[in-house]
């Protein structure tokens, strides 16, 4: 598992890393729903260049596709639409006690996050050294991701249709406006 | 790189949680569970550049149902906005005990 890396590699994980850590803490600080919104979209496109520095390319580009382009402009067309565009007082955080409660809270959860992820992994679950760019090269980006999805998890592919298809009948049936006569 | 994109990602998701203890706008706690969920593709992109390409799945799927949730959340909160005039969360407690 010890792999050396270029410099250049690093320099950018590190670099994306730290941008998107100080964009999300940004965006949770932020007043102005907007700017948060934007500051959001700032560490979607950091975590997008990190997926390509992980060797999911295919995955990079639906993160800036999906998440940047069509999840978060859907938050900014509400924003709009409701006008909370403003820092008013409906965008203001708790009060202090609850802020510290949450620090000790996140602070707490971190430590265990970190703790857990220096675990060990079973063997049965390891592959070899550069099984990944192996599979990258022998089918591409899109094939690495479309073989198994298409395979083995093809039901769990066919069954999100009918999630998404539930998902849209309930939006527009949540935002219908109710006329007089509705009931 | 993989124990800094698992640190990377807890980072994230602590950050997440936080948002979402502290706001009080509904739409911004929506866009807190969004980054929580994107610490979480992270693990599972991190994961599947050692251990196998499945994880680039899970992550398509996750990005489906963060789709989903996104479109009937916001009109959850659209239908909200109609009834009471406000996203914040100090206002909208008819289920507090």
């Amino acid at each position: 598992m010890q792999q050396h890396y270029p410099l250049f590699y690093t320099f950018h994980f590190y670099f994306f890393g730290v941008v998107a850590i100080a964009s999300a803490l940004a965006f949770v600080t932020r007043k102005s729903p907007v700017a948060a919104a934007l500051w959001l979209v700032n560490t979607m496109f950091s975590l997008s260049a990190i997926f390509v520095l992980l060797d999911a390319q295919f995955i990079g580009v639906m993160q800036v596709l999906v998440y940047a382009g069509a999840i978060m402009v859907v938050f900014l067309f509400v924003i709009m639409l409701l006008n909370l565009g403003h820092p008013s007082e409906i965008a203001d955080t708790r009060g202090k006690w609850p802020v510290f409660a949450a620090s000790l809270i996140g602070i707490a959860m971190l430590s265990m996050i970190m703790s857990i992820s220096r675990g060990r992994i079973a063997a049965d679950f390891q592959v070899p050294v550069g099984f990944a760019a192996q599979q990258m090269e022998k089918y591409g980006a899109v094939g690495t991701v479309a073989r198994p999805l298409f395979n083995e998890y093809l039901l769990a592919f066919e069954l999100t249709s009918i999630l998404l298809l539930v998902a849209i009948a309930g939006a527009v049936v949540l935002g219908r406006r109710k006329t007089a006569d509705a009931r | 790189m993989l124990a800094e994109s698992l640190a990377l990602s807890a980072v994230l998701f602590t950050i997440g949680v936080v948002g979402v203890l502290t706001r009080r706008n509904a739409i911004i706690i929506f866009m807190c569970v969004e980054l929580m969920l994107n610490a979480v593709n992270l693990t599972f992109v991190a994961f599947s550049r050692f251990y196998g390409a499945e994880g680039q799945v899970f992550v398509v799927f996750v990005m489906t149902v963060a789709a989903a949730e996104a479109a009937v959340g916001l009109a959850i909160i659209i239908a909200i906005f109609r009834h009471r005039q406000t996203v914040s969360l100090q206002n909208i407690n008819l289920l507090k005990g």
